[in-house]
């Protein structure tokens, strides 16, 4: 019996993804839960502009490949024109915490009825390794070589915290996928924010933090360390907001 | 009786299979696969448990397991 | 006979894009565009449509290209600083082969410019106007009437073709008030088997996208878009023929400035200047055989627009510099009187 096979969710195509980068992880977790739900064959995916762009390349389902920071909002043209399509973005720090603020946060304000996963590794990683909008303080990267100095270029936006003071929004969830611990808890959150679009409760934004080992400078088992010693304490695991659980236990 | 099974050439050696066997018996060989990296495998087939750790935390997807 | 309503040109495009079947519309409030969104805002919850006012022209465009790619009729509309925004998009839908309708009510510019009319988007309507190799098919509607019809022409062509296609008007065509027939109307639908709307039943999956990072492949897509751009250079050409048959002067105007010349021809004439006018309906695909064959029977051209001269270029290039042209022009949203006109066609028979 096979207790672990790979998923019909993802392509056959190799990921072109660094070695040890945990965006392979997250993709499958994606398309594992879309598999299980039974909705592959209905949904509709976003990619963005980062190391994901070609995403569309690795889910096993019908992709349009977004403008830098716009995803949220061709997600929305797409979901707004097939209501029963399930529709969801994929993006990095850079297209959703950067350029892409507005249509994020609009997004969550709409309760778009879409999901949206959000892969943090505090750096931008297609370009070689400048300074994100989630670049911790005092982090190296190419565009901060002295360290980011947060009297200079401010601090680190906190995604979560921040739409989860957006009425709109009915699921926010922070989880990381350094060890298989928090690789289970995040496979939940993303199975869930599918879920909740399938019964149309709206918008959902799963926060990942990964690993940039390439451009942290770290071999792929020391990232998992960096990640979780350093991202975890900056950005702490957990769900921010869950309308309809709030309204459950009212 | 559990199975372990590396997809070798779709494998990049980045090792986190490696850390993540609760019984240690994964590590990378000193072979090189078609890409030019040394693919995880396993060194004791017969104490794995098919726990799918392992799997779990390949970023490449080239883990099978079976029980 | 047919009904007539009173409407105003951007209720007439309005109401004409829902008679064409859109059912998308994505925009963001801006003078002189807004009574389409208005307009859209009371009716498509009517019809089971939607209508949504986006966080920004970037966002809304984006929307019509996800509504698009789904393979749904969709549309935006704006004012020339919100197009300058939707560029980016216009160029990825361009880049994506896919079809929609994008209204630019002009206005004066550059920068936030005034909000009169004006026809200075002609360059970035017609020449691409976002990054990358693409053309637009451009609509100049000079009526209400034309607003209405022009938008149903326009879903129909964008459709036809996979291409975004622009409605250019300006803040008067938008504003003013004229009568409308709206019945007996034809519209065309067409199969898009290449929509990203879930994969069904079918082998493979659609893919909407404008990335290769292979050099040759880009190349090919260009040249293939290119392909059907010549298509669309030999069958959709569109313009109108005002007096001249024994024209010795051709005034080139279209939109707004083709009405105020019209009036400056009609006097022209009847002071016995053998003056007429050729008016390019389609901007992209410019009119250049008509203009081409106009230049072996005409003295000179007059080029009549409310900019610093644009669409001059496109008629020494059509001519290829055969004869003269002048240009008759104002711009910063003041539009030329048709006694201004009127001199410059006399200066020309001179």
């Amino acid at each position: 019996m096979e207790v672990f096979k790979k998923t019909k969710g993802l392509t056959d195509a190799q990921f072109h993804y660094c070695p040890g980068c945990t965006h392979g992880i997250i993709h499958r977790l994606v398309a594992e839960s879309l598999e299980e739900l039974g909705v592959l064959d209905k949904t509709v995916g976003v990619a963005s502009v980062g190391c994901s762009v070609f995403s569309y390349n690795y889910f096993n389902c019908d992709m349009v490949q977004a403008a830098h920071g716009r995803a949220p909002a061709v997600a929305t043209g797409i979901k707004r024109a097939k209501p029963d399509n399930i529709v969801f973005t994929y993006q990095g720090d850079g297209d959703l915490a950067a350029i892409g603020t507005a249509e994020t946060v609009h997004s969550a304000a709409r309760n778009e009825n879409i999901t949206i996963i959000f892969v943090n590794n505090a750096i931008y990683g297609m370009t070689g390794g400048q300074m994100a909008p989630t670049t911790l303080p005092q982090q190296v990267t190419q565009t901060s070589p002295y360290g980011r100095d947060v009297t200079v270029v401010g601090y680190p936006v906190k995604v979560c915290e921040m739409l989860s003071q957006i009425d709109g929004a009915s699921y926010v969830e922070r989880v990381a996928v350094n060890n298989v611990r928090n690789i289970n808890k995040a496979k939940k959150a993303i199975k869930k924010a599918f879920q909740n679009q399938i019964d149309k409760k709206g918008f959902s934004l799963i926060e990942v933090l990964s690993t940039c080992p390439t451009n942290w400078g770290k071999s792929p088992v020391d990232a998992l360390k960096w990640l979780e010693e350093n991202m975890q304490t900056y950005y702490p695991l957990g769900v921010y907001k869950d309308k309809y659980a709030q309204e459950e236990n009212k | 009786m559990a199975k372990v099974t590396f997809n070798e050439d779709k494998c990049k050696g980045c090792g986190l299979c490696v850390t993540a066997c609760p019984k240690k018996i994964v590590s990378l060989s000193k072979r090189m696969n078609s890409k030019g990296y040394h693919p995880a495998e396993v060194v004791n087939q017969d104490a794995c448990i098919g726990c799918a750790s392992c799997a779990m935390m390949c970023p490449d997807v080239v883990i099978t397991v079976e029980r | 006979m047919a009904e007539k309503v009173l409407m105003k040109g951007n209720e007439a495009l309005a109401e004409a894009a829902i008679v064409a079947g859109c059912r998308h519309y994505f925009g963001y409030p801006i003078t002189p565009q807004t009574e389409v969104a208005a307009y859209m805002a009371k009716r498509m919850p009517k019809i089971g449509g939607t209508f949504l006012q986006a966080e920004s022209e970037i966002a809304a465009i984006n929307m019509v290209l996800g509504a698009s790619a789904a393979g749904v009729r969709s549309m935006t509309s704006s004012s020339s600083p919100g197009i300058s925004l939707k560029s980016e998009g216009i160029s990825y839908m361009a880049g994506c082969d896919l079809p929609a309708v994008i209204v630019n009510v002009e206005r004066g510019g550059p920068g936030l410019g005034g909000i009169q009319p004006s026809q200075s988007d002609y360059y970035q309507a017609t020449k691409g106007g976002g990054h990358g190799d693409y053309h637009l098919i451009v609509l100049a509607p000079a009526s209400v009437q034309e607003m209405f019809s022009m938008t149903i022409k326009g879903f129909d062509l964008a459709d036809k073709y996979r291409m975004p296609l622009m409605i250019l008007t300006d803040g008067t065509i938008g504003q003013m008030m004229e009568p409308v027939s709206i019945d007996q109307v034809q519209v065309n639908t067409y199969e898009k088997p290449w929509a990203a709307c879930g994969r069904g039943n079918r082998d493979h999956r659609n893919i909407v996208n404008s990335l290769s990072l292979n050099a040759p492949e880009l190349e090919q897509w260009n040249f293939d878009r290119y392909k059907r751009y010549e298509i669309v250079k030999k069958e959709e050409v569109m313009y109108e023929e005002f007096m001249m048959e024994d024209a010795e002067i051709c005034v080139v105007a279209f939109g707004i400035a083709s009405r105020v010349s019209k009036n400056a021809i009609v006097e022209a004439r009847k002071n016995g200047i053998k003056v007429g006018m050729i008016r390019p309906i389609t901007l992209w695909p410019f009119p250049e055989e008509a203009l081409k064959k106009a230049a072996e029977k005409v003295k000179s051209f007059i080029s009549v627009e409310l900019s610093m001269g644009q669409m001059i270029d496109d008629i020494k290039l059509a001519i290829n510099c055969s004869k003269p042209v002048t240009l008759c022009n104002r711009t910063g949203g003041v539009i030329m009187s048709p006694q201004e006109v009127y001199e410059a066609i006399e200066k020309a028979a001179k």
